[in-house]
């Protein structure tokens, strides 16, 4: 009895997580679109609701009612698989995420391995989506994708090793309260640089979009996906970029702290501040979407592997040995 | 506990009829996704001894990174195709002999570890390094390898790094007449360089590739 209970508490909380992500991933759809329109002198939505509000719930009752088409030559188990591959794994990782010093799901020893893990198997629903569509250009816009992920997160896990040097664990709430009294922004600013860029890549946004180039593949890998399926495919790369934002702001931008420990300031609740982090990093998402061009491919590759990599892997030695000349080392 | 054990033998399950599956579908690049299951499940059962650490790692370098690749070379090799047959075929089954070998090594090996386990418990004392269970296992892992094992794992470190380059150069071939970018000479490029003043002479024209 004790366990059944348990059991609907434990359902109780991811549902009391997961609805308001699932709500914010609409509304922060509609920020995206707005934001881009201002930066190209356009409205955007602004018709559905008070300013538009309500257009992302429209378009997603436009997709539940459309017919979901299944290419005749597609391997089907595998075709329907790939949107909810993508789906589950951009819900599953907010489990680790820290909104307040007692408001977490899971407070476990290497939260952030588990971030980085479950960010590294997102490329599955892509590669699993391009390959099962059995055509051309979902197939190109996969393998593409699977290339400019890999090694992304190459760079990206060096950047955390940066992080975690300075904090002595692998655990969030011990990340973000090492930075009570400075930000890692400060200290590792041009990794924090990197690690932005590096997240526009992972979540194949532009200027990084090559996945899904309509000048070359038409959609990518989501080119015979219809109805329901794309719109989990599109809620899933939008949680996922909210996902990013959340780890940026947990590895530098201190999580929920506030940024000075003063009255006005320390009086907001901690969730509203991881907020404001997360939202001030989507909005530079955002904007480097309707600013940027599009990267070609090969400067794509050479940008990861040729400047990212060695540049963050130079600066784990120069973090070690600064803490290790200072004596600054954590643990000691 | 019961709990704990149900969930046990649901990965176990899985991991077991996963591993089969690999060997027996008929398509290779749905073995390949039952690798991806097996490996999945068999770090989930590392967390639940509580071992999460070498799970994630498990997760990151197997599934992140060389279930990918085996993917990726699986798809492009376009061996989808080609149907995976030893299986239903009746003549040719010269692979069951080195496979019956290597799985009764193993085999006995287990044996060998779980028996000296069950019969031997103070097996555990022998071991040269104290058994600190007030730190996490990452803690312990990284205090063991980096310290009494470091010239070890340098060295294994080395060894990935040769094979890491003797692949590059086996596969490294420089190709002629292929246009590369070079970002240093594009942006070195002045006015000067590109652009001249002629002054073209009446009925002679001008001679372009000077």
């Amino acid at each position: 009895m004790a366990e059944l209970f348990i059991f609907f508490e434990q359902i109780y909380k991811i549902l009391f997580l997961l609805i308001p992500v699932l709500v914010s991933v609409a509304m922060i759809v509609w920020l995206d679109r707005r934001v881009w329109a201002f930066v190209q002198k356009r409205r955007g939505p602004n018709v559905v609701g008070p300013f538009g509000l309500f257009q992302t719930l429209a378009d997603a009752l436009k997709y539940i009612f459309k017919e979901i088409i299944i290419p005749a030559s597609s391997n089907k188990v595998i075709f329907i698989l790939a949107p909810i591959v993508t789906m589950t794994l951009a819900l599953i990782a907010w489990a680790v995420i820290p909104f307040s010093e007692t408001f977490v799901l899971a407070d476990i020893n290497v939260g952030i391995l588990y971030l980085f893990a479950v960010s590294s198997l997102g490329v599955y629903g892509i590669i699993m989506g391009g390959w099962a569509s059995n055509s051309k250009y979902p197939f190109l816009g996969a393998i593409r994708s699977a290339a400019q992920m890999v090694s992304y997160e190459v760079s990206i896990g060096v950047i955390i090793i940066n992080v975690l040097l300075c904090v002595g664990s692998l655990n969030l709430s011990d990340i973000v309260l090492a930075q009570k009294d400075l930000w890692f922004v400060i200290p590792l600013f041009p990794m924090f640089i990197i690690f932005f860029i590096s997240a526009l890549a992972e979540t194949n946004r532009p200027p990084f979009d090559l996945p899904e180039a309509e000048a070359e593949l038409v959609a990518g890998y989501q080119t015979e996906y219809s109805g329901m399926m794309y719109a989990m495919f599109w809620l899933g790369e939008y949680a996922n970029i909210l996902l990013m934002c959340a780890m940026g702001s947990i590895l530098f931008l201190g999580g929920w702290l506030s940024p000075i420990d003063l009255f006005p300031l320390n009086v907001i609740p901690a969730p509203i501040w991881l907020i404001l982090k997360i939202l001030f990093l989507f909005i530079l998402f955002a904007l480097i979407k309707a600013i940027v061009p599009r990267y070609r491919y090969d400067q794509l590759m050479k940008l990861g592997w040729k400047i990212f990599l060695p540049f963050s892997l130079i600066y784990v030695v120069l973090t070690a040995s600064f803490l290790m000349y200072f004596d600054l080392l954590p643990g000691n | 506990m019961i709990a704990h054990a149900i969930v046990f033998y649901i990965f176990s399950l899985i991991a077991i009829v996963s591993a089969i599956m690999v060997t027996v579908s008929k398509n290779t690049v749905n073995s390949v996704f039952f690798l991806i299951l097996d490996f999945i499940s068999i770090s989930c059962l590392f967390i639940m001894i509580g071992a999460e650490f070498l799970g994630m790692i498990m997760l990151i370098v197997y599934v992140g990174a060389v279930a990918v690749l085996f993917l990726f070379v699986v798809m492009m090799l376009n061996v989808a195709q080609q149907k995976n047959e030893w299986f239903n075929s009746s003549g040719r089954s010269s692979h069951i002999p080195i496979g019956l070998l290597v799985s009764i090594i193993i085999f006995f090996e287990l044996i060998i570890v779980i028996g000296g386990w069950k019969y031997k418990p103070d097996l555990l004392d022998s071991i040269a390094i104290e058994i600190n269970s007030d730190l996490t296992n990452t803690q312990s892992l990284g205090s063991v390898i980096y310290t009494d094992y470091i010239h070890l794992f340098q060295l294994s470190g080395m060894v990935l790094l040769v094979a890491m380059i003797g692949a590059i150069v086996l596969t490294f071939r420089q190709r002629s007449g292929v246009k590369r970018q070079s970002y240093f000479k594009q942006i070195s490029r002045e006015r000067k360089d590109g652009i001249e003043l002629v002054d073209v002479e009446n009925n002679k024209g001008v001679k372009i590739d000077a």
